[in-house]
């Protein structure tokens, strides 16, 4: 019987194709909304989640000159710069932070034999490598004492090692960074791309007196920023008040004067991204739901047109011994079947968007769960039901004779 | 109406008002009327003297606005909706003058639709109606929508599918209304069959040749019924084949009276 049902509703609303069509519309615009939402927001966040795990979800990074109230770095040189030994203060009075590494960068043109590129250099310590979970994936990485001497060795990362020796391995063979000659001792594992969008995996990393001594031709003692890792996550908070004090103390600060320095929270930065998706999350999944709504009254309305065109129809089934149960499923059903149509089509549209939209962010994976598609499946056919319960309740109650002598 | 036996159809002091604004329409002003079963009934009568709506009242569709109506010894202001459309579905069947039938769908599909409201199984419904379109003379058309079928076809596939439920009654609003006088011989031959075999007709029609078919003839006008009287019907059959149309459905031996 419902099966039947079914059958005519189909046959009902496919001689009105293109009515019917423009009437799940909105349907078809809800869901696809919704699915997108679920299976970007379910990808963003899992990528995310992977973010603050390849950076190591406990970091902070210290900066000289003070921050401004967005959070900011001031002008350059506003402060006072950090120190070598700040580093060797903080690991030995913050008992919170388990690894400090001191961090330069400059850019610099790289050579091999015969290829050269251009990126980042950064010069730091052993530390470093421990703080951001980063082992090299062939050779080895360099030593406390290579850092001392200021050695003239290298790792690259795997953007690097790709573009200067192809697939042949660079362990053991000899670059120029700027006009110093220096041996590539490791290849680092590959890290991806940075939440920012930039490939992490573009960059040479050489001991920090190297880079400071060698190719920026700057003083020793100084370091550009400060790289540290909290005994764990939780321990984040602690570690980060723990090294505020040993630089105010050791910057000699008076407690109303503000911090010369900033320190900036890694999980934090991700965390503010993570809102980022969910606005946008939330901003798709209300166009969903002002869609849907849409949807359901122009179901409702198309529902009204066709009781008031099928009215002579309905007078005959009266007449011929329809109940009001039957007249009212029979409406109920084509409203219920337009809608799981929009549906359907909307589940596919929505899948289908998603995946091309993911093709053009690099690294987001779509997922689509079980539950959101039986979900969106539900929301249609509540859809059908709550909008099309009055047309359909309004052909039940028609007067047989009335009906019957509709023009 | 000798005897003890319960007429089919008793209408006692029947009226109907119409509301129409502001404005009170009558449409019966006190209609007495007994059928018995078995009976073929003409009803006549100017445009407007309240056929139709006697017998949308007979037919159930309709309530009476006062007096009393007895289906079968059962008083049909008492029923609900429901009530009233069972009796529709198994009891009463309805021909129209303009046919109405379901545009678009097969006359297969057009008369299973009682049977489909009688929760009657696919196979069940088919064999039935199958059997309805070939009582009425269309085997072979079944998948024929309406605009693929002539009208006497079309008034044909609402007789069966007035007949499938087996009603006692059958109903015919101004079958012939809108068929040419050959085709409406058709149809009243069948009706007199129909009712040869047992079915109790009634026929609205205001063409005194159709009414000739009948074996009684009702009269009515403003309301009421003028005039009551049993009549000699002539024979559709005899009048078919007196035509003598080599292509016609109907093998016009069927005996009359
Ligand atoms: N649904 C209705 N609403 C208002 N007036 C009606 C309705 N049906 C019939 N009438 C009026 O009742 C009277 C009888 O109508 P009807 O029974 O259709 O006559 P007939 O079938 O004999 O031509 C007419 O005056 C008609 O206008
Ligand atoms: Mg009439």
């Amino acid at each position: 019987m419902w099966l039947m049902a079914v059958r005519l509703a189909l046959r009902a609303l496919s001689r009105n194709r293109l009515r019917s069509a423009l009437t799940a519309l909105g349907v078809i615009i809800g869901v696809a909304a919704l699915i997108i939402t679920v299976a970007l927001g379910e990808g963003a966040r899992r990528l995310i989640e992977q973010q603050i795990a390849s950076l190591g979800s406990s970091m902070l990074i210290v900066i000289p000159g003070a921050s401004t109230t967005g959070g900011f770095v001031g002008g350059a040189g506003s402060g006072r710069p950090l120190l070598r030994e700040d580093v060797d203060e903080i690991l030995r009075l913050a008992p919170a932070v388990r690894y400090a590494a001191p961090v330069d960068r400059t850019v610099a043109q790289v050579v091999s034999a015969n290829l050269n590129w251009s990126c980042q250099v950064l010069g730091t310590t052993p530390d470093y490598f421990l703080i951001r979970d980063w082992a090299p994936a062939r050779g080895r990485l360099f030593t406390a004492s290579e850092n001392e001497t200021a050695a003239k060795v290298c790792l690259l990362g795997q953007t690097v090692a790709h573009n200067l020796f192809g697939s042949a391995d660079p362990v053991g063979e000899m670059v120029r960074i700027k006009q110093m000659p220096c041996e590539v001792i490791g290849v680092l594992a590959p890290k991806g791309q940075s939440a920012m969008g930039t490939d992490q995996d573009d960059v040479v990393i050489v001991p920090a007196l190297t880079l400071r001594t060698r190719l920026l031709n700057q003083s020793r003692q100084h370091v550009g920023t400060i790289v540290i890792a909290a005994t764990s996550e939780q321990d984040l908070p602690l570690a980060e008040q723990q090294v505020v004090q040993v630089l105010r103390m050791r910057h000699k600060l008076a407690d109303d004067q503000d911090n010369d320095f900033t320190i900036r929270n890694l999980s934090e930065l991700m965390q503010t991204q993570q809102r980022v998706v969910q606005t946008n999350a939330t901003m798709l999944r209300n166009v969903a739901a002002v869609s849907l709504l849409v949807g359901g009254i122009g179901i409702m309305n198309i529902m009204l047109v066709s009781v008031t065109e099928r009215t002579r129809e309905i007078g005959v089934r009266l007449a011929i011994g329809a109940r009001e149960r039957d007249i009212l499923r029979q409406f109920l059903v084509e409203a219920v079947v337009l809608s799981v149509s929009g549906g359907l089509l909307g589940l596919a549209l929505g899948t289908g968007g998603a995946h091309l939209l993911s093709s053009f962010l690099d690294g987001l994976s779509v997922e689509i769960p079980a539950f959101w598609v039986l979900m969106a499946l539900g929301i249609s056919i509540a859809i059908g039901v709550s909008f099309g319960f009055y047309p359909a309740r309004r052909a039940a109650r028609l007067d047989p004779i009335e009906a019957l002598r509709h023009e | 109406m000798a005897g003890s036996e319960e007429p089919l159809v008793r209408l006692v002091g029947v009226t109907k008002i119409y509301q129409r604004g502001e404005v009170q329409v009558p449409a019966l002003r006190g209609v007495d009327l007994e059928v018995t079963a078995g009976e073929m009934a003409a009803l006549m009568g100017p445009s407007g003297a309240g056929k139709s709506t006697l017998m949308n009242l007979i037919g159930c569709l309709d309530r009476p606005s006062s007096g009393a109506y007895l289906l079968g010894g059962r008083d049909v202001a008492r029923l609900s909706r429901d009530e009233l459309a069972a009796i529709r579905l198994r009891e009463i069947g309805f021909v129209f003058q303009g046919f109405n039938l379901l545009p678009r769908t097969s006359a297969l599909e057009n008369v299973e639709l009682p049977l489909l409201y009688a929760g009657l199984r696919a196979r069940e419904r088919r064999t039935r109606a199958l059997a309805a379109l070939e009582r009425v003379g269309l085997a072979g058309r079944e998948h024929h929508t309406p605009a693929q079928l002539s009208g006497g076809q079309q008034q044909r596939v609402a007789i069966a599918r007035a007949l499938v439920n087996g009603p006692r009654l059958l109903l015919a609003d101004e079958p012939t209304g809108n068929l040419d006088s050959r085709t409406a011989l058709e149809v009243m031959a069948l009706l007199q069959a129909l009712n040869r075999e047992g079915l109790t007709v009634m026929v609205v029609t205001h063409e005194p040749d159709v009414a000739a078919y009948a074996r009684r003839r009702i009269v009515v006008r403003d309301g009421r019924v003028r005039r009551d009287e049993p009549i000699l019907p002539r024979c559709a059959a005899a009048d078919l084949s007196a035509w003598r149309d080599p292509d016609s459905d109907l093998t016009g031996d069927l005996p009359c009276g």
